[in-house]
């Protein structure tokens, strides 16, 4: 066991991959001399050199097609877009190129992409920086959508992401990166096709990725105090969805909490409800919760971005209505 | 002066993309083929000359009107019909249609039918070329509309910076679907434009096709020595409509007419042998009947398969 942060177990992965396949190497705003804009990729151009580790103009959409392009060529590209919000500039590269050529193509052209995305509220930017958008990319067939939030995660995602003949999306928590624990030394590729229980509980299921796994194991712990069992799922990929394990957890604990910090209109929660309704309805002894983002462009003053995210308390209280 | 033996071939190939297309229509009418259908007659110098400019090993990319592209480029005629009738045995599989042919075995990509979204994936080919050191060059095909898209010009300026094996091939016609370039444009003149961004960059009649293919020639050679990128301005004009839908309000008569006395085909036809041209018009003919036929006689791909080619299949 080391200690270690989000910030170097991504970096850690970025050099593995580097460092094993001639073919991989990163695009994107600010990756090389600057060092990364959350300095994730600090210390890789020295490292690796230009050729593998090359800044790009502040054009979202032309970096991110040459990548799609690149991976057509045989390439193993990792583009890093700076921010999510950022992305929307490249949407329709993902969408209409990444996405579809496959099917387009008829099963011809592969896209074995990855791309990487800084995600998230959490440190006061407001409100072109720091949104929850993963879910719009969960609606798109073609793409695998990763939502890694523990260090294993961090860590483990890139390397099976690059072996995936798929365009994969990996959305890092802006909020995690400088957040350190206990990562194995040992600690390598993980599974990127399945959700995690991340802690075993009997009374009710509380389901939550990306940002909103740390608030929720907290009121997991919180309810335990309290003699509530709280079963924690991580879903960990959005996209292709692991429902089946959601659904055997509901089927253990009859209730469902679902924690997201994205807007509640349309979100991932809204889809793991909507699911957990038309396949385990006569499991549930009460309604489905969802605590989600407060339906508002993210404010900058630190109170109110708090109060727009779900916390621990609204966690807590929500589960507690589920066990009644 | 054009050797005769070349310009019969040239002069072939553009015939055989006329007549492919007029079966379209054709067969459009009847409903056989549906969706969006844009066809490229009056701009077949295009198709032939650049094509004609690259090696198999090179990439192409392509844009919504890219029948000639494809046809040039190799793809057999059954492949573009049965595509374009939805059947299993077209070039996509029956999954694309008229605006997306592909064929990966001929570096074809497309087929692209968001205007400039091609453009980023040609540099991107490019990128992966000069990456591993090839020596390939990547052609990418699009119209003046391309030019007004962000895209375009964040494409240039990083395959310049980066100095990437592609040749930009802006097929001007001087609409973007129904609107003029001096309508939609404050500086009409392309290859200026994009000279601004350090490429090379030049004017070519893109009626003309040993003037396209020459042209073409020189990027590619230029590029695939290392010398980045370069941009042509073929000059060409469409035509028929933008697309089957369109009734086409916007244009003069006289000045389709005037174009048409500058037909692409007309142009290389006077120094050949009319014998040479009609055994060439017949075996076309025969070529386009065979085709559509088999096309015809493809099957349709079953429903249980309609969830197929969307991840890769493991």
């Amino acid at each position: 066991m080391a200690t270690t942060t989000f910030r170097e177990a991504f970096r850690a992965g970025l050099r593995e991959a580097l460092a094993a396949d001639d073919r991989v190497f990163l695009m994107g705003e600010d990756v090389g001399r600057y060092g990364g804009c959350f300095a994730v990729s600090q210390g890789l151009l020295e490292e690796f050199g230009e050729r593998r580790v090359r800044d790009t103009p502040l054009s979202e959409s032309a970096f991110v097609g040459a990548g799609i392009g690149a991976a057509l060529g045989g390439a193993r590209p990792v583009v890093e877009i700076m921010t999510v919000n950022f992305s929307l500039l490249a949407l329709d590269q993902i969408l209409n190129n990444a996405a579809t050529l496959r099917h387009m193509s008829g099963g011809q052209l592969g896209v074995p992409l990855v791309i990487r995305v800084p995600t998230g509220p959490g440190r006061q930017l407001a409100a072109q920086h720091s949104h929850t958008l993963e879910g719009i990319y969960a609606h798109i067939p073609g793409l695998r959508v990763l939502t890694p939030a523990t260090l294993a995660d961090a860590r483990g995602m890139l390397a099976p992401a690059l072996a995936d003949p798929d365009p994969v999306l990996v959305f890092e928590q802006i909020a995690l990166y400088g957040t350190s624990g206990e990562l194995p030394d040992d600690a390598g590729p993980v599974d990127i096709s399945r959700a995690a229980v991340r802690r075993p509980g009997t009374d009710v299921t509380l389901v939550a990725y990306g940002g909103s796994l740390a608030p929720t194991e907290a009121a997991a712990e919180q309810l335990a105090t309290d003699g509530v069992s709280a079963e924690v799922v991580d879903l960990r990929v959005l996209r292709p969805l692991d429902e089946a394990t959601v659904l055997a957890s509901v089927a253990r604990t009859h209730r469902l909490v679902v924690v997201d910090n994205a807007w509640r209109s349309g979100s991932p929660s809204a889809e793991i409800a909507a699911r957990v309704a038309e396949h385990a309805l006569y499991e549930l002894d009460a309604p489905i919760e969802r605590v989600c983002g407060v339906e508002v462009p993210l404010p900058y003053p630190h109170h109110l971005e708090e109060a727009a995210l779900p916390g621990v308390a609204d966690v807590v209280a929500a589960a507690r209505r589920a066990v009644g | 002066m054009t050797d005769p033996k070349d310009a019969l071939a040239l002069h072939t190939a553009m015939t055989r993309i006329r007549r492919f297309e007029e079966r379209c229509v054709e067969l459009y009418s009847a409903g056989d083929i549906r969706g969006f259908m844009h066809l490229c007659i009056g701009e077949e110098a295009v198709a032939v000359g650049v094509t004609a400019a690259l090696g198999a090993d090179d990439a192409v990319v392509s844009t919504y009107r890219e029948h000639g592209h494809a046809l040039a480029r190799g793809i057999p005629m059954e492949a573009l019909f049965a595509e374009m009738f939805g059947r299993t045995t077209g070039c996509s599989g029956g999954r694309g249609g008229s605006m997306h042919l592909f064929d990966a075995a001929r570096r074809f990509y497309g087929g692209n039918a968001i205007v400039a979204g091609g453009i980023p994936l040609a540099v991107g080919l490019a990128l992966a070329d000069s990456y591993t050191a090839r020596p390939q060059v990547t052609a990418c095909l699009f119209g003046d509309g391309a030019f007004a898209e962000g895209e375009f010009h964040e494409s240039l300026n990083l395959a310049a910076l980066w100095g990437l094996p592609v040749v930009l091939c802006c097929e001007n016609n001087r609409y973007a679907m129904g609107t003029s370039l001096a309508r939609s444009h404050a500086q009409t003149d392309l290859a200026l434009r994009a000279a601004s961004y350090g490429v090379r960059s030049w004017a070519v009649d893109g009626m003309d096709a040993p003037a396209v293919r020459d042209a073409v020639r020189l990027a590619v050679d230029t590029a695939r020595a290392g010398g980045g990128p370069c941009f042509l301005e073929l000059r060409t004009y469409r035509f028929r409509a933008h697309s089957m839908y369109d009734a086409d309000r916007y244009r003069e008569r006289s000045e389709i007419a005037g174009w048409q006395e500058h037909d692409p085909l007309g142009a290389l036809v006077a120094d050949l042998d009319p014998d040479d041209v009609a055994a060439a018009e017949a075996a076309i003919a025969e070529e386009i009947d065979a085709a559509v036929a088999a096309a015809q006689a493809a099957p349709r791909e079953p429903v249980a398969d309609l969830t197929r080619h969307v991840l890769a299949e493991r």
